[in-house]
């Protein structure tokens, strides 16, 4: 069984139709590709995957669990959508990253919240055993919860220093992202990213904002990420890597998937009018 | 009367001006968040509302809001007259917070949606977004307006003195009744030199705030 299942999904905006109906299957650890001329619906569909918009129609299933499903009227709180997104990395196009913050901070910061909910569970626990348990003094409450958070963020230290090493910026873990070039911040994204763990990172174009000459160290980030087996969904206009980095390609055109298959299925044998169309206009651009 | 004697009387008004400031910003600057809000909300009814009320002050003069807030609530109501101050204090925080609130508005607006949909997908709620993230970027982004905004305000303390709130420039009149001009020209120097202290701090917080670019 796949791991995550995408069904029928539709997304309009309006009148406008994006996504007209989407079906995608990925293995754990599969890397896919996404490609297709602007305007097809890739971002879009993106975005339905991380949670930004919600699909008009369809259903998306992680692991077993169903993350959405249209014929469920259920309106999901903010807490149970906030897990949701969690299984989710999401890498911009335009980085995002937070301009008042320095590198370190972009990356912990995220953690550093999602601990303050920890330390707040783990103290009603606490308490509640105390009920039962009278050698739980209030002190020693107190000691543990303190405990508890130093060693939290301890560890998301630790980890936000390793994730920098990974991204090869370890001497720029003080700076701020004025201060960086734009393949640097894109890395600091992915690290950001990566700091919560997330089941599937997916990357909206993540070279397409960056000088030709920036492009390269970012791919090898997400190539060196395929190695770690993550799974992941890229949309890319970087064809050559899309190729070598992907297990799967998808074309996407006016909001269905045109054809998919095994990248040299896709690049090197491809069946529909507007896949040979479109690639032989990529490889004419790249010619030149 | 000597200058010493005419300056500790102009400093007595000072205080007064000093006050009606200080009051007024310390109660403007968060209500005119909540305004701000208010005219961005999703609630259409709210947000028409909202924009009424700040056309309605924005498009009156001050002294007018002062006079009626003081004689009207009396002479509708037959409510007791607001002691004098208060009832400055009550137009003036919601004049400027209406200014203030478009100051906000136009901060908050300028927030890229990147900077929101990267709080979301990192499972921010939307008060950590706002706390954390969008508030600081915010602030670095109006202090140029606030100041200006703020540095009006100074010199607008003077409208107090239509419903007779003595404050520098009523003291300063006063004297001219013993055929004294000049106090009246000195209290220009008060003026300068309270906006030139607020020019240094606006600076300095401009010049804290420059760490990052966006």
């Amino acid at each position: 069984m796949s791991y995550l299942k995408i069904e029928n999904f539709n997304k309009s905006f309006g009148n406008t139709q994006v996504l007209k109906g989407i079906d995608i299957d990925l293995n754990q650890g599969e890397v896919v590709s996404i490609i297709g001329s602007s305007g097809s619906g890739k971002t879009t569909l993106l975005r339905c995957i991380n949670f930004l918009e919600t699909p008009s129609d369809g259903k998306m299933t992680l692991d077993g669990q169903v993350l959405y499903d249209s014929k469920i009227e259920v309106k999901d709180n903010e807490k149970v959508l906030r897990e949701k997104r969690l299984n989710f990395g999401l890498v911009f196009q335009s980085f995002n990253l937070f301009p008042q913050y320095n590198v370190l901070q972009n990356i912990t910061i995220a953690p550093l919240l999602l601990l303050k909910d920890d330390v707040k569970n783990y103290k009603k626990q606490l308490k509640e055993q105390a009920k039962t348990d009278a050698s739980l003094t209030r002190a020693e409450i107190k000691k543990k919860i303190l405990e508890f958070k130093e060693n939290g963020k301890k560890s998301i230290n630790e980890e936000a220093v390793s994730l920098l090493k990974k991204i090869d910026l370890s001497e720029k873990i003080n700076a701020y992202p004025c201060e960086l070039s734009g393949g640097q911040c894109q890395r600091v994204a992915i690290a950001r990213a990566l700091a919560l763990k997330p089941k599937i990172l997916c990357f909206d174009e993540p070279t397409s904002a960056l000088d030709p000459e920036l492009t390269g160290e970012v791919l090898k980030v997400i190539r060196s990420l395929k190695e770690d087996n993550r799974t992941m969904i890229i949309v890319t206009h970087e064809m050559g890597f899309a190729k070598n980095v992907s297990d799967k390609i998808i074309f996407m055109a006016d909001g269905v998937v045109e054809e998919q298959g095994t990248p040299k299925e896709v690049m090197e044998n491809p069946k529909s009018e507007k896949l040979i169309h479109f690639l032989s206009n990529v490889s004419e651009k790249d010619g030149e | 009367m000597d200058f010493i004697t005419i300056t500790l009387k102009l400093l007595q008004g000072f205080l007064t001006t000093c006050e009606i400031f200080a009051l007024t910003l310390v109660s403007a600057l968060p209500l005119g968040l909540l305004i701000a809000f208010g005219s961005m909300s999703k609630f259409k009814p709210l947000k028409i509302f909202v924009r009424c009320i700040v056309w309605i002050i924005r498009g009156t003069p001050l002294m007018l809001q002062v006079i009626i807030i003081y004689y009207v609530p009396g002479l509708l109501f037959h409510l007791p007259l607001l002691p004098r101050f208060i009832a400055v204090l009550v137009a003036f925080s919601i004049n400027y917070a209406c200014y203030f609130s478009e100051i906000y508005r136009s901060g908050i607006e300028a927030i890229p949606k990147g900077q929101y949909e990267a709080g979301k997908v990192l499972g921010m709620t939307k008060t950590q977004i706002f706390f954390k993230i969008i508030i600081l970027q915010v602030i670095k982004n109006i202090i140029p307006p606030m100041s200006n905004e703020i540095i009006t305000l100074v010199k607008d303390t003077s409208l107090a003195r239509v419903i007779m709130v003595a404050e520098i420039l009523k003291y300063a009149e006063d004297f001219t009744a013993y055929g004294l001009i000049w106090p009246l020209f000195y209290t220009g120097i008060f003026y300068l030199l309270f906006v030139g202290i607020l020019t240094l701090v606006f600076g300095w917080l401009e010049k804290k705030l420059s760490y990052y670019k966006v």
